[in-house]
């Protein structure tokens, strides 16, 4: 077997890399910069004990088709030892288009599951307490609606919202670098983001309202340094808007929760998430003036990499997750996904999710992995990379700064440009062989057809159930009561005032995602992405 | 010979960019000119601005599995409004639907797993093929 010959060997995002290390190439003051586990500046993990006081959370992302299938498969994963759900919200759902909308008609319940009432958000979790499950939801410019659903359902169910635990993704500046699901303009949807932020840290004390993510810019091409910048540049933004609000960092911060994705590059992923728990402690402190040191403490959930995964040879993508998986349980992850084999395809099928819920099984209980905090502490090569990653972060953030801070930089569409640009080199590499893919530039089963694994299948009569739910369910609400909510409503989202407790009530009298999406269209306008060249 | 032209865009509501705007960069580095509408575009909007272009194919991407329905729509408003532009369409289209695609006339399929020059090399085909038949 050849190896692929470069004269300089460097890092999946470019650090050149020694042949060996030494004692010397880890600077001065090493311990101050690591500090203990659970202590500033959290580079060895934001807790003490880390996996020996409590495993991570394997939160498996699902949903599909309708609420009542998603429901079986929240069942499902339960069964089979999933610690925690992370619910799929459909195209429409996340788009503001209830399942009616002719712009949704071939989307219902495609690429997870349609939730267009509060019922809809009770049917999701029937049989499921509460008040004993966390529930994180992939849910950005809509986000605010599907809270205020969960909170009825939870209602419904006799839970207070104190007692309820889980993440909302709400990060809407991602949307805008990478993921798209954006509808608002950037800085009314920033706001209603923050409105979730600032309604959770009074009545959420158990719930994360945000999620600040990178990975899905990683996904979208960018490199393990721009992410990390990404990411940080994003949290610095929404904290500068909270600030302006009047609430203390001290108060908010530490209901902050962060995404980060886990890749092929092992050691690399793991300087980059020890890495960001340090800049970001900095970060809380210097720029924010955190006293407590909760609101500096990095906390985050790792997803692997679907754009690591190929359609040839797909069993190889189990090694993949497997290394994905390692590298966020050695970088410290509190919550982790692990992709299902056939994800290159399609929705998972039953067998690869329940593969990939046993890897992170193996991987906790038969490797050793969780026993001692932070075992790469020390390593020359890792502390060196994890310095250089956050030299280089540092310069980005730096660079974002200049052009005014994350808003502005995607406004002027810059990092999406960084993302093009990579996400083409790397394309580029795959295709002249210099960044190897076993089974698609190396070692090619010569004659294999692409065939895709046993597939999920859709259930084509979902969306036609589903409209006719949601038409039903509207013709029996109290259609004056249900007027006046939605109004109140819309007087806070003109007059500034949080949204979140107007649309709690106008989602328990019946308010459609619909209807509450084509209020704020009215009040903020539509966003549309500027040409990136 | 004039450079080839070619219009890309998502349509539907998938918001996964990544893939066409790479292929926007290795047909423009191949030579072609290249519009990108971007995302969400209605199947109006696509034919709209083909015609407008003068393009010599369409290409489309879509990665929510809503692949079947919006080409569908797509090919019957390009016969409906008597165009011969080709359209070819790449994304997360399992081997079981890429048939059913070309029946229903796309002219090329490109799936998960197809490299960047078979895309690249497969449009610049088809948009050859249309002005020399």
């Amino acid at each position: 077997m050849t190896a692929p010959v470069s004269h300089e060997v460097r890092t999946d995002a470019g650090i050149p890399v020694r042949e060996v290390y030494t004692a010397s190439d880890v600077g001065p003051d090493l311990e101050r910069r690591l500090g203990s586990p659970g202590e500033p500046p959290f580079t060895r993990g934001p807790y003490p004990t880390m996996y020996r006081g409590r495993l991570w959370t394997m939160r498996q992302f699902a949903g599909f088709g309708s609420p009542e299938e998603a429901n079986e498969r929240f069942h499902f994963l339960l069964e089979r030892g999933q610690t925690a759900l992370s619910v799929a919200f459909d195209l429409p759902t996340q788009l503001g288009y209830d399942s009616g909308h002719p712009a949704a008609a071939a989307e219902v319940g495609r690429v997870g599951v349609a939730v267009d009432t509060a019922d809809d958000m009770a049917d999701l979790f029937a049989g499921l307490p509460l008040d004993r499950i966390s529930v994180n939801f992939t849910i950005n410019a809509t986000a605010p609606i599907i809270l205020a659903m969960y909170l009825v359902a939870a209602e419904r169910q006799g839970v207070a919202p104190a007692d309820l635990a889980g993440t909302l993704q709400n990060d809407i500046l991602k949307e805008f670098l990478a993921r798209k699901t954006f509808i608002f303009p950037p800085e009314p949807s920033l706001r209603l983001s923050c409105d979730v932020i600032e309604f959770a840290s009074g009545a959420l004390p158990r719930f994360n309202p945000i999620s600040i993510t990178g990975y899905h810019a990683r996904e979208a091409g960018c490199d393990a340094v721009q992410e990390l910048a990404l990411t940080l540049a994003s949290a610095i933004a929404y904290a500068e808007r909270l600030a302006a609000r009047g609430l203390a960092f001290d108060e908010f911060a530490p209901r902050l929760s962060f995404h980060f994705a886990t890749t092929m590059d092992l050691f690399e992923e793991v300087a980059k998430l020890r890495a960001a728990r340090r800049m970001w402690y900095r970060i809380a402190t210097e720029r924010f003036g955190a006293t407590d040191p909760n609101a500096g403490r990095l906390r985050f959930f790792s997803g692997n990499s679907g754009t690591t995964l190929t359609a040839q040879q797909p069993l190889n993508n189990v090694i993949r997750s497997t290394i994905q998986c390692l590298g966020a349980v050695l970088g410290g992850a509190q919550s982790i996904h692990v992709m299902g084999y056939d994800e290159a395809f399609e929705i998972p099928s039953e067998d690869a999710v329940t593969l990939a819920l046993r890897t992170q099984q193996i991987v906790a209980l038969e490797s050793g992995m969780p026993r001692t905090v932070d075992p790469l502490a020390g390593s020359y090569y890792v502390e060196s990379i994890t310095d250089e990653i956050e030299r280089r972060a540092e310069a980005v953030v730096a660079e974002i700064d200049a052009l005014g801070g994350a808003v502005a930089a995607i406004e002027q569409g810059v990092p999406q440009r960084w993302i093009a640009e990579s996400a083409y080199r790397i394309e580029q590499e795959i295709a002249d062989g210099t960044r190897p893919r076993v089974g698609v530039n190396v070692h090619v089963e010569e004659g294999e057809e692409v065939a895709a694994p046993e597939l999920f299948a859709l259930d084509p009569e979902v969306a036609e159930r589903q409209v006719a739910r949601t038409a039903s369910r509207v013709a029996a609400r109290d259609q004056a009561a249900c007027r006046s909510a939605i109004d109140t409503v819309g007087v806070a989202a003109r007059e500034g005032r949080n949204v979140m407790p107007p649309l709690i009530d106008a989602v328990r009298v019946g308010a459609t995602l619909g209807e509450l999406s084509d209020l704020f269209r009215q009040t903020f306008g539509e966003f549309r992405e500027p040409s990136p060249w | 010979m004039s450079p080839t032209r070619v219009l890309l865009a998502k349509p539907g509501l998938d918001g996964h960019d990544r893939g066409i705007k790479v292929i926007a960069m290795a047909l423009r580095d191949a030579g072609a000119e290249v519009i990108y509408l971007g995302l969400r575009r209605t199947v109006a909007e696509i034919w709209r601005a083909a015609v407008d272009e003068d393009v010599d194919v369409v290409g489309v991407s879509v990665l929510s599995g809503a692949h079947l329905p919006l080409a569908r729509e797509l090919l019957a408003t390009r016969v409906s409004q008597h165009l011969d532009i080709p359209v070819v369409i790449g994304g997360t289209i399992p081997a079981t639907d890429q048939q059913a695609l070309l029946d229903l006339g796309v002219a090329a399929v490109f799936p998960v797993g197809a490299s960047l020059t078979e895309v690249v090399d497969g449009m610049l085909r088809v948009a050859r093929e249309r002005v020399e038949p």
